[in-house]
């Protein structure tokens, strides 16, 4: 991967973090007094930043995809490490350059309605451009360093909008638990860039690429292992999986954007864009493999036996997200059809967002599925968009899933060996999964009888909210196509991945596609057969089996976190204060009393008794004497 | 008389003088008993010098018989302030100076 | 312009500026901190010209000057700067002004005048200039004693309700620590004495010395006990959370921001150069007491319920991380663990800033007292937000630059230990989140409620029930106002500027480090050689 120094419009790509950043700045410092328009400032950095990402991917085109990078300063430099804050802007990062600008320029409009009435709008933009920048920032970055900024960076907006109506004590521990939780994975990444350093001497991609061929297998697969732990933090994987679902408690745009588009899925940018590293080590590899596999079926499992409409798309996130795990761990098989899947999931997945924003929007904010129903005829194109967007998660043929689900589960069986058929056919049993969940979404939301509580009067969104839903939708229709059939994005990617070897399928592409359209479709006909067919019941029924009320907890993940973490820390916590006070002060002070005390007991000795010190004097006197005699004698 | 008979009458003449200011309470008597004391070593250093055959002794004895009567004027100026506010002679009751 | 005796005015001009203005007569207190100001802000300026004075490829020690002070012992008032000191000073230059305003509308307890507040604060910094700028040990020992009466009259004439107790503490504990390294400096003199034939105080001679192994090390331990109080690392920390908590915030600015820093400024320029082969023996110790220290400490932090004890366990922590950068022998980590001194004097000293204002709003100092703070001050949640994101090392603060270089620098030589203090990251944001959940977010509680409606819907009794409508509880919180912004403004920027853009500290104290590591006989490059590897290895 030879770079060369950017000319033209790509040298001014530092603009695209610069815009967010500024507006963000101007937002945050400029108080009050932007309020009036702070929304529009927000809006338009981003829409700015997308068309001047959209004309340096042209150029880029134009160049053939060559790697162009952008020099900016000095970051740190002392002794032999050397960090510059350097952009690079090759094919992968202006894929993700353009996912993050385009769907984050669409919330950031749809966010003008959602956000209309909230007295704090303007920070809502702000935070939100923090983001975009982080983003961008973490997507650009030429090395380890400044990705771990950005990454770090979109952890800190993430909390900030988590955390938005932080009156709520629920959204303050969700973003608490959001950070704290990513930043065990990011110590993972941390010890990485460590380890790249001792190692390697260096932590530019180029340099880290270059020679880690050249190092021994266990230090790679280290390596390896600790940037997926990065990764996992990130994007909500196995085992730090259960922050992603409590972040639903941030306002919905901030779920469509960050917890389901782009942010949750750096882990996999990180994965792919550490592929040289990953290439040396199967063993990384296949742990990657496993995280993705487990995942997926998790979230897919959990995702069924949810209420909120938000926790079930936020479960279904965690399950794709598996999914583009489970591909780049493929290797070179996997990596196109991995970033092909994030792509169509961040049009669909933000589309279902904001479709489930718009239907919260419309029932006072309520997010109780058992209480909605037949909303189908009162918002038409919330329906019509939400939809689609359905479709297209589930793999219904010719949409856009349809196209990039498939091509992971035949990625899968064209391993070839028998882990190769355990790993495709899980991906085809978590699809059937996908569609009983979100089935039994679409049927409790749009379908029924409806069962609002009293005073709601649902009602369609303003047509700020509805543009943007029907432009993801349409992305949800046909990128699919356009990133597999028209467009290939394999093409496109070739500059960072090579062109991969036309692959021997194990399994015949017609087959593969069949099968997960037959598990899909049972899918849909058991949710219909369990939800549909009857009433749903308001309150969660209590007499369940022990499958479903796992399901409901989400597999116990908060309660093992709960009793192997948080109490025996909260436990220690306390034990440490004890000892500190009691313990190491306490032996402090307890010599500082032993002093006072025995001093005070040697002044007793002053009795004010004339005769007693006379009688003290002379013992005194005597033992003097004593001893002199006894040395003279002696 | 040799040497033994003067330096054993001034133990004598000492442990006496200690005793008496050990158990008693007055405090005319206890000066009265370190006066003794003082004596004692008096004449003991008399003794010596006149067994040495040197002056030292003898100066030094009048030395403490200075410093003596001067104790005395300080001593029994303090023992009659202490007489005149506390109506008592004993030395037990003086005891203000105690830790 | 390098012959303006920039390092002599500083220390003068505090010095008597404090004089003046403890003996402006009772009553003046506006003019006291308007001269206050005036006196630090000059000596802010000094700090600046000065580091433009300086070389950093220069020699060693510049801005030098030397005058024979007690010539009978060799001992001299020599002043000089390395790029270490250099930056310490610019960190005190900066505090100072910081701290007077902080302290404009403090008032004194009881009887005492503020005033006198202000002359001890200027007093303490002259004393803090002659530390680091001090190049004779001797002298560097006198200001190391001398700094401890202001700051004793700063905690225990101005402080909190136990105040007493606290000074006394700090006094007694800073004590014990100066006279073992008073034995150390006489020892230090007798041993030149033997190896010269003429005894001297002078830093730069007494790095030439070789010294036998086993003195080394006696010698060694004594500077490092007083350092290790000083600094303070676990386990002699535990006079910090008392004096931390009862002292003014001005006080506590100044006590973790800078005095604290001549402990680990103390290892870096004077434990390690002098006692080079007892450094490289003793460091597994240091750096077992080091990582103990990150973690124990953050873990403390956590369990505090007092706002100022648990700013000064993260404190605690802080050092940790600066000492396993001195003591892992790299350049890398050792620039990151000096850059680290003045990052965490701006980061903890504007954490303690930001809580000193809540505290100013609610009189207390209980954690639980707070809550929800955020919804009507929103400037003061956002300055405790970036202040506790500083803290937490995030990238994008200046704290991250120099965590991130004492890790990566000691990663390569003392891997274990490392790995171990990188945990102390998932710590540190918990104790920064948690406090800040429980004091800024969530429902309006504490003492900082409005009181005339009911807060609770329930236990209202029938007849102001109906006169007053369960009104959402709201908090009479004022954000912060233009004087705190003030305060707030210029920190808050270093924390941003320098944490994008180090590169200029680094350029001064690069040098300085890599003399020092020379001295130490460890490589200047990352991977050092195996004379440290003793608790390394895995």
């Amino acid at each position: 991967m030879d770079t060369v120094a950017a000319d033209g419009l790509l040298a001014w790509s530092w603009l695209l973090i610069a815009l967010p950043l500024a507006g963000a700045a101007v937002l945050l410092l400029g108080g009050r007094r932007t309020d009036r328009w702070g929304h529009l400032l927000g809006t338009g950095t981003v829409v700015t930043a997308f068309v001047l990402g959209l004309l340096c991917t042209l150029q880029l085109a134009d160049a053939g995809g060559r790697p162009v990078s952008v020099e900016l300063w000095t970051f740190i430099e002392t002794g032999s490490l050397d960090v510059p804050v350097g952009l690079l802007f090759d094919p992968l990062s202006a894929v993700f350059v353009l996912l993050i600008t385009g769907v984050g320029a669409l919330i950031h409009i749809y966010s003008i309605g959602y956000m209309a009435h909230d007295p704090r709008r303007r920070r809502f933009f702000a935070y939100l451009n923090l983001f975009v920048a982080a983003m961008l920032l973490l997507v650009l970055g030429d090395n380890f360093v400044v990705l771990y900024v950005g990454w770090e960076g979109v952890g800190l907006a993430s909390y900030l909008l988590i955390a938005f109506w932080h009156e709520r004590p629920a959204a303050a521990t969700a973003a608490k638990k959001a950070f704290i939780m990513n930043r065990v994975g990011d110590v993972g990444l941390a010890l990485a860039i460590f380890l790249m350093f001792a190692q390697l001497g260096t932590v530019t991609y180029d340099g880290v690429f270059g020679s880690v061929g050249a190092l021994a297998g266990g230090t790679v697969t280290a390596i390896g292992l600790l940037l997926l732990l990065g990764a996992c933090g990130k994007s909500g994987q196995f085992p730090l999986q259960a922050w992603l679902p409590d972040a639903m408690e941030g306002p919905t745009p901030v779920s469509a954007l960050i917890h389901a588009a782009t942010m949750v899925t750096a882990g996999v940018y990180l994965i792919a864009r550490s592929a040289p590293i990953y290439d040396e080590t199967p063993t990384a590899r296949a742990v990657v493999l496993a995280v993705g596999a487990i995942t997926l079926l998790i979230g897919a499992i959990v995702g069924c036996a949810q209420d909120d409409i938000k926790k079930v798309l936020a479960y279904s996130t965690v399950s794709q997200i598996g999914y583009m795990f489970l591909a780049v761990g493929l290797g070179p098989a996997g990596y196109v059809a991995g970033l092909a899947h994030l792509l169509t999931h961040g049009f669909f997945k933000a589309g279902l967002f904001l479709g489930a924003g718009s239907v919260m929007h419309a029932m006072n904010d309520a997010v109780d599925m058992r209480r909605f129903g037949g909303l189908a005829s009162r918002m038409r194109i919330t329906f019509v968009t939400f939809g689609l967007g359905y479709l297209a998660l589930i793999g219904f043929p010719f949409l856009s899933g349809f196209y990039t689900k498939d091509a992971i589960i035949e990625a899968a069986f064209d391993r070839g060996d028998g882990w190769g058929y355990v790993l495709g056919g899980v991906a085809i049993l978590a699809a059937g999964l996908t569609a009983f969940y979100m089935t039994r979404l679409m049927l409790m939301t749009f379908f029924g009888r409806p069962r609002w509580d009293e005073g709601v009067h649902p009602h369609e969104s303003p047509s700020v909210m509805t543009a943007p839903m029907v432009l993801l939708a349409l992305g949800s229709v046909l990128a699919g196509y356009l990133l597999v059939v028209a467009f290939p994005l394999e093409e496109w990617l070739v500059p960072v991945f090579g062109r991969p070897e036309a692959a021997e399928h194990v399994v015949a592409p017609l087959v593969v596609s069949a099968l997960v359209t037959v598990v899909m479709l049972l899918g849909v006909a058991s949710a219909w057969m369990f939800v549909g067919r009857r009433e749903v019941p308001v309150t969660a029924p209590a007499r369940v089996s022990p499958v479903v009320l796992a399901a409901r907890r989400a597999l116990y993940a908060d309660t093992v976190n709960e009793s192997l973490f948080m109490r025996p820390g909260q436990w220690l916590t306390r034990a440490l204060v004890f000892l500190d006070n009691r313990g190491v002060d306490g032996a402090v002070n307890g010599l500082a009393a032993a002093l006072g005390g025995s001093s005070s007991r040697l002044g007793r000795t002053q009795t004010g008794f004339v005769r007693s010190y006379a009688l003290g004097m002379l013992g005194g006197a005597v033992v003097v004497a004593g001893a002199l005699l006894a040395v003279t004698a002696g | 008389m040799t040497l033994t008979h003067y330096l054993v009458l001034a133990a004598i003449l000492f442990t006496i003088g200690a005793v008496g200011v050990l158990v008693r309470r007055n405090a005319i008597v206890v000066f009265m008993c370190i006066e003794l004391m003082l004596n004692s070593v008096n004449l003991t250093l008399v003794t010596f010098a006149r067994a040495g055959g040197t002056l030292d002794g003898q100066v030094m004895a009048f030395f403490v018989m200075v410093v003596a009567a001067a104790e005395v004027v300080v001593g029994l100026a303090i023992i009659m302030s202490i007489y005149r506010t506390r109506r008592s002679a004993s030395v037990d009751d003086a005891n203000l100076l105690k830790y | 312009m390098t012959d303006f005796p920039f390092l002599l005015a500083m220390i003068a001009v505090p010095a008597v500026g404090a004089a003046v203005v403890a003996a402006l007569p009772r009553g003046s207190d506006e003019l006291a901190k308007r001269l206050a100001l005036g006196i630090s802000a000059v000596v802010l300026l000094l700090a600046v010209l000065a580091t433009v004075a300086f070389d950093p490829d220069g020699e060693r020690f510049q801005l030098t000057m030397s005058a024979s002070w007690i010539p009978d012992f060799g001992v001299d008032f020599a002043l000089g700067v390395d790029g270490i000191a250099l930056v310490l000073l610019l960190l005190v230059g900066v505090l100072v002004p910081v701290v007077v305003l902080a302290s404009w509308r403090d008032t004194a307890p009881g009887r005492r005048s503020m005033r006198t507040f202000f002359a001890w604060v200027l007093l303490l910094e002259a004393m803090m200039v002659g530390v680091f700028a001090a190049t004779d040990v001797f002298l560097f020992y006198v200001f190391f004693e001398a700094m401890l009466v202001p700051m004793y009259f700063l905690i225990g004439s101005f402080g909190g309700p136990r105040r007493q107790y606290a000074a006394i503490k700090f006094f007694l504990y800073s004590l014990v620590g100066g006279l073992i390294m008073l034995a150390a400096v006489i020892g230090l003199y007798v041993v030149s004495t033997s190896e010269l034939g003429q005894g001297t105080f002078a830093f730069d001679a007494l790095r030439q010395l070789d010294i036998d192994p086993g003195v080394q090390k006696l010698l060694f331990l004594g500077f490092f006990i007083a350092f290790a109080i000083k600094a303070p690392l676990v386990p002699f920390h535990t006079w910090l959370p008392d004096a931390g908590a009862e002292a003014p915030i001005g006080g506590a600015v100044l006590l973790v921001g800078v005095l604290d820093k001549v402990g680990t400024f103390g290892l870096i320029r004077y434990c390690l150069p002098l006692f080079p082969d007892a450094a490289r023996d003793l460091a597994p110790f240091v750096l077992v007491l080091a990582v103990a220290g990150i973690l124990y400490a953050a873990l403390l932090a956590m369990g505090q319920t007092d706002l100022k004890r648990l700013v000064s366990y993260t404190s605690i922590a802080h050092f940790g991380f600066i000492t396993l950068g001195i003591f892992a022998f790299t350049t890398e980590a050792a620039t990151g663990a000096v850059l680290y001194m003045v990052n965490h004097g701006i980061a903890t000293g504007l954490l303690f800033l930001v809580v000193g204002m809540l505290i100013a709003r609610g009189g207390s100092r209980r954690i639980s007292d707070y809550g929800g703070v955020a919804t009507q001050a929103p400037r003061l949640a956002g300055v405790f937000l970036i202040a506790g994101l500083a803290s937490l090392a995030l990238p994008g603060t200046n704290s991250f630059v120099s965590e991130f270089l004492v890790l990566v620098g000691s990663f390569p030589a003392v891997p274990l230990f490392t790995v171990l203090a990188t945990l102390g990251m998932i710590l540190a944001a918990l104790y920064v989140l948690i406090v800040y959940q429980r004091t800024m977010h969530g429902p309006p509680r504490g003492v900082l409620l409005v009181d005339d409606g009911t807060p609770e819907p329930a236990g209202t009794d029938g007849a102001t029930a109906t006169l007053t409508a369960p009104a959402p509880a709201r908090l009479r919180v004022r954000d912060l106002d233009r004087l705190e912004m003030a305060v707030a403004a210029p920190m808050v920027a270093l924390i941003i500027v320098l944490g994008f853009y180090p590169q200029p500290l680094i350029d001064l104290i690069e040098p300085a480090v890599a003399a020092t590591m020379q001295d130490v006989g460890a490589a200047p490059a990352g991977i050092a050689p195996a004379t440290t590897d003793a608790g390394g290895t895995d």
